[in-house]
């Protein structure tokens, strides 16, 4: 059952990809190409954009499997470790200090950030490697890279930046290029890789702390490559894109029912039916008419993902829950 | 000493506890609610590491065994098993395959179709984990553990919430694990279960020995009353006793004293 769905996704992403290239602001007809710069449409801008949501989306739908599998809790979310916030943090500084205009300097800090967070991770949770500490210090983490956040948007020197920074934090793929895929592609892709050897284990954790233990899982080395898969994948993900919220949440949700349900089966689904929705939201970002300019993809994922929430919460009330 | 314990202290639980566990037999640890029982057990599963004393396997302290020969050797089944996500019985049960990466997948689909069999849940297969009545749940984790295959099973009140027959039969499947030359160390709650099945049994209290050897002897009718702190003692023959609790009836003492 689960290569078949995994196959009707993939399926389904191959049919969605094209039509997004065609899609936007200036529909692309492929049957009368008498548009002038159709090809430097397709090829500069909505081709690198399609390719990063599908590697983004990829990325966030695994890390949300894996951080659910990890904390054995369906509401974790690869932001809880508090390295988005730090990435973001980096990202702010970069538009603060106004070394943002310069080319690669905004992911630079980024990921800068999102690399300091990971280390501070690693140092609080300590030598024991249990799971509700670890929790616990990415909640520190998040506040406090949220504070200074905020602290340094609350100092910016001047208006033009604050703005920037306050539309940058929305998260967008609109006019990002082959530079922003290049950086994205490899560090996504590691984490991906890190991710899946880390799927036995997180399938033993399945049974509890204890018991996983007993059957082989060194929770260090597990916490060790959760923070590295999910830092490489969140981190360049908001150098990037800037900050973009519930797809590592809604999609293993919605893909846990057609997968026998442990979490290393979550992991490929999640991924392609990760890279599908960012890549519909941001087409929809796209199409949506809205003056002066488009819909912010953060915006439009936490519209769809309310009304997500919304249902899953009904579902537990009745008792029902995922 | 092949596996257990070796004068093994941890702090506020423990005091200077030894055990030595031996295969083909059935090891049950008793005591009074507190008394360290379910630590000894996760200390010699390798799961707790004791402030001083070591546990031991096959002659060497477990700390020189590497993790993932460990977890081939030793099933562990905690007190109150956690099953995060809603899977089905089936692959429940395979999770207890994980420590044999890279084995051939018919040894691993021969070791889960065992462990079925073994725990009497062929009807229940494919059903999902929360569906399950508490009894064939536990079968379930039970089953897990068997499908590991280890040398050395370790269960923290297996008995708890199984009903006579199922406990029963669960009894006969560890006693032939341990006929087969493999080591049983149960958690026991029940002193009638451990009277009658296991082959040794050591009693704490406080995180002290208090008691060792044949059932018969370490749960004497003085190491119960004194242990327990209740006046006990045991009814019918060797194999077939029950605990009678509280003090003995006042007819049965002047009866005798008659005599």
């Amino acid at each position: 059952m689960n290569l078949r769905f995994v196959l009707l996704l993939a399926l389904a992403l191959v049919v969605a990809v094209p039509f997004s290239l065609l899609a936007g602001r200036v529909w692309i007809n492929p049957f009368s190409p008498e548009l002038q710069n159709a090809s430097v449409i397709l090829v500069q801008l909505r081709l690198p954009r399609a390719v990063l949501a599908l590697v983004l989306g990829a990325g966030l739908g695994a890390a949300g499997a894996a951080m659910q599998g990890y904390l054995r809790n369906p509401l974790a979310d690869p932001g809880l470790f508090g390295i988005a916030p730090g990435a973001a943090l980096g990202a702010v500084l970069s538009f603060w200090t106004g070394y943002a205009s310069a080319p690669w300097m905004l992911p630079l800090f980024a990921l800068i950030g999102a690399g300091g967070a990971m280390t501070l991770l690693a140092l609080i949770a300590g030598r024991g490697g249990g799971v509700a500490l670890f929790t616990l210090a990415g909640l520190m983490v998040s506040s406090l890279a949220g504070a200074l956040m905020s602290l340094a948007i609350s100092l910016t020197p001047s208006p033009f930046a604050m703005s920037e920074i306050v539309t940058w934090m929305m998260g967008s793929l609109a006019d990002r290029s082959w530079r922003e895929v290049w950086i994205a592609t490899p560090l996504t892709v590691t984490g991906l890789g890190v991710l899946f050897y880390a799927g036995r284990d997180l399938d033993a954790m399945t049974l509890g702390e204890m018991a996983a233990r007993s059957l082989g899982v060194e929770p260090l080395r597990l916490q060790a490559l959760m923070i590295l898969g999910v830092g490489l994948i969140v981190g360049s993900g908001v150098a990037v894109a800037g900050i973009i919220g519930f797809v590592g949440l809604m999609v293993p949700h919605l893909v846990r029912p057609m997968t026998d349900r442990k979490p290393s089966s979550l992991l490929v689904p999640s991924a392609v039916a990760g890279a599908l929705l960012l890549l519909f939201a941001d087409c929809l970002c796209r199409i949506l008419p809205l003056a002066g300019g488009e819909l912010r993809l953060g915006i439009a994922l936490s519209l769809l993902g309310a009304p997500f929430f919304l249902r899953l919460l009904l579902r537990m009330r009745r008792g029902m829950v995922a | 000493m092949s596996f257990g314990a070796d004068n093994v202290t941890v702090a506020g639980r423990l005091d200077g506890v030894s055990l030595n566990c031996r295969r083909g037999m059935i090891t049950a640890i008793c005591g009074p609610n507190g008394a360290g029982k379910s630590t000894l057990l996760s200390v010699i599963a390798g799961l707790v590491r004791p402030d001083s004393g070591q546990a031991v396997m096959g002659g060497r302290p477990l700390t020189a065994v590497s993790l993932a020969q460990r977890s081939q050797w030793i099933g562990y089944l905690p007190q109150m098993p956690e099953v995060a996500w809603d899977v089905s019985v089936e692959v429940l049960i395979s999770l207890g395959r994980l420590p044999w990466r890279g084995a051939p997948a018919t040894e691993t689909q021969a070791a889960i179709e065992d462990a079925i069999a073994a725990m009497d849940l062929q009807d229940l297969r494919h059903r999902p984990v929360s569906t399950l009545s508490g009894g064939e749940r536990a079968r379930a984790l039970m089953a897990r553990v068997l499908a590991t295959q280890p040398g050395w099973l370790l269960a923290d009140e297996p008995f708890a919430s199984l009903d006579l027959a199922h406990g029963l039969a669960l009894m006969q499947r560890l006693r032939q694990q341990a006929r087969s030359g493999k080591g049983v160390v149960l958690v026991l709650h029940d002193l009638a279960t451990a009277m009658n099945h296991a082959d040794q049994v050591l009693v704490l209290a406080k995180g002290r020995v208090e008691a060792e050897g044949p059932p018969e002897m370490a749960l004497s009718r003085e190491v119960v009353s004194r242990v327990w702190n209740c006046p006990a003692h045991w009814l019918g023959e060797p194999g077939e006793r029950a605990l009678s609790i509280g003090a003995p009836a006042p007819l049965a003492v002047d009866f005798r004293q008659q005599f």
